[in-house]
């Protein structure tokens, strides 16, 4: 977003923020504006913590480990290696 | 650009030194815990060039080899991560050709009609009048009990819609949310622009907290 003008932000827009906000990149003016925004704006303030919430969930979905097979092959590999 | 003190860029160079130090010594215990801590990671972005889980793993395999022959010439200039992920691409690149099935990943593949666009439906805000672009129907608070949003069942909603995107947006949001990688480090290794990195988590991730808040509403 790079004009700034008095206009308030939309709920429309507000939402298409949220990864920005979140992430530190806006600059101060909209983070100021998107703060001012979620303080009168209970859906867009929802919306921002659903966000947090899916993150933070997303962050306990186990991993996808190798195979017991694979990392033996490795350990060897690496003990081959350093032998060499 | 994020403020990291150079502080902790200095701990992290040292750290990497030392941790080069000691696999050049042939410290196992250091390779393995490397392996299990960049494995899942691997095997994702291995998986977004070739077609298979186990063509996949012998990438991965393929690619720690390529660190074992090249460590002893490894200088530093990128961290170690990023190096070891260059190995891994080109590595895939190669089997990927020889399968015909390559991705180009910097072309954003399949995610070319997904690049712009409102994520979340326009219906949901007003069209006209003094509050156009205001919430007409704003989401419901998931009022869940916490148990419910801890459950398994709840993460495995969240792994099958991050599974069903395309496969830019699953992996940058797979490696910044699932496995917390900086943001700068995503960049590095999958080659992408500040822009294109964000752009492709925020789909991500609204479509994501969709398919959630699909899931909560039916049963409340």
């Amino acid at each position: 977003m790079s004009e700034h003008d008095h206009h308030e932000l939309t709920c429309a827009k507000v939402v298409e923020l949220v990864t920005e906000y979140l992430e530190g990149t806006l600059d101060p003016l909209d983070r100021e504006r998107f703060e001012r925004h979620l303080v009168i704006c209970p859906g867009c303030e929802t919306y921002l913590s659903q966000i947090r919430t899916t993150i933070s969930l997303a962050g306990r979905v186990t991993e996808d480990d190798l195979s017991v097979e694979a990392r033996d092959a490795l350990l060897a590999a690496f003990r081959d290696w350093s032998r060499a | 650009m994020p403020l990291v003190s150079s502080v902790e860029h200095e701990a992290a160079r040292v750290d990497e030194r030392e941790l080069l130090a000691r696999l050049r010594a042939g410290d196992e215990g250091e390779f393995m815990r490397l392996v299990d801590e960049l494995g899942p990671s691997l095997l994702r972005v291995a998986r977004l060039y070739v077609k298979t889980r186990a063509v996949a793993e012998e990438v991965v395999q393929e690619t720690w080899l390529g660190v074992l022959n090249g460590l002893d010439r490894f200088e530093g200039r990128s961290s170690l991560k990023t190096w070891i992920f260059r190995i891994l691409t080109n590595t895939a690149k190669t089997r990927g050709v020889r399968e015909s099935r390559s991705i180009p990943f910097s072309a954003l593949g399949d995610d070319a009609d997904d690049e712009s666009g409102p994520t979340v439906d326009p219906d949901r805000f007003m069209t006209d009048g003094e509050f156009a672009g205001h919430w007409a129907s704003p989401p419901r608070s998931w009022s869940q009990p916490e148990a419910r949003l801890e459950a398994a069942e709840t993460r495995a909603v969240i792994q099958r819609a991050i599974e069903a995107l395309p496969s830019s947006q699953r992996t940058v949001i797979t490696l910044r949310d699932v496995e917390g990688w900086s943001s700068q480090e995503i960049r590095n290794v999958l080659d992408l622009s500040e822009t294109n990195e964000r752009v492709l988590l925020h789909r991500a991730r609204a479509k994501v907290r969709r398919a959630l808040d699909d899931y909560l509403q039916l049963g409340s």
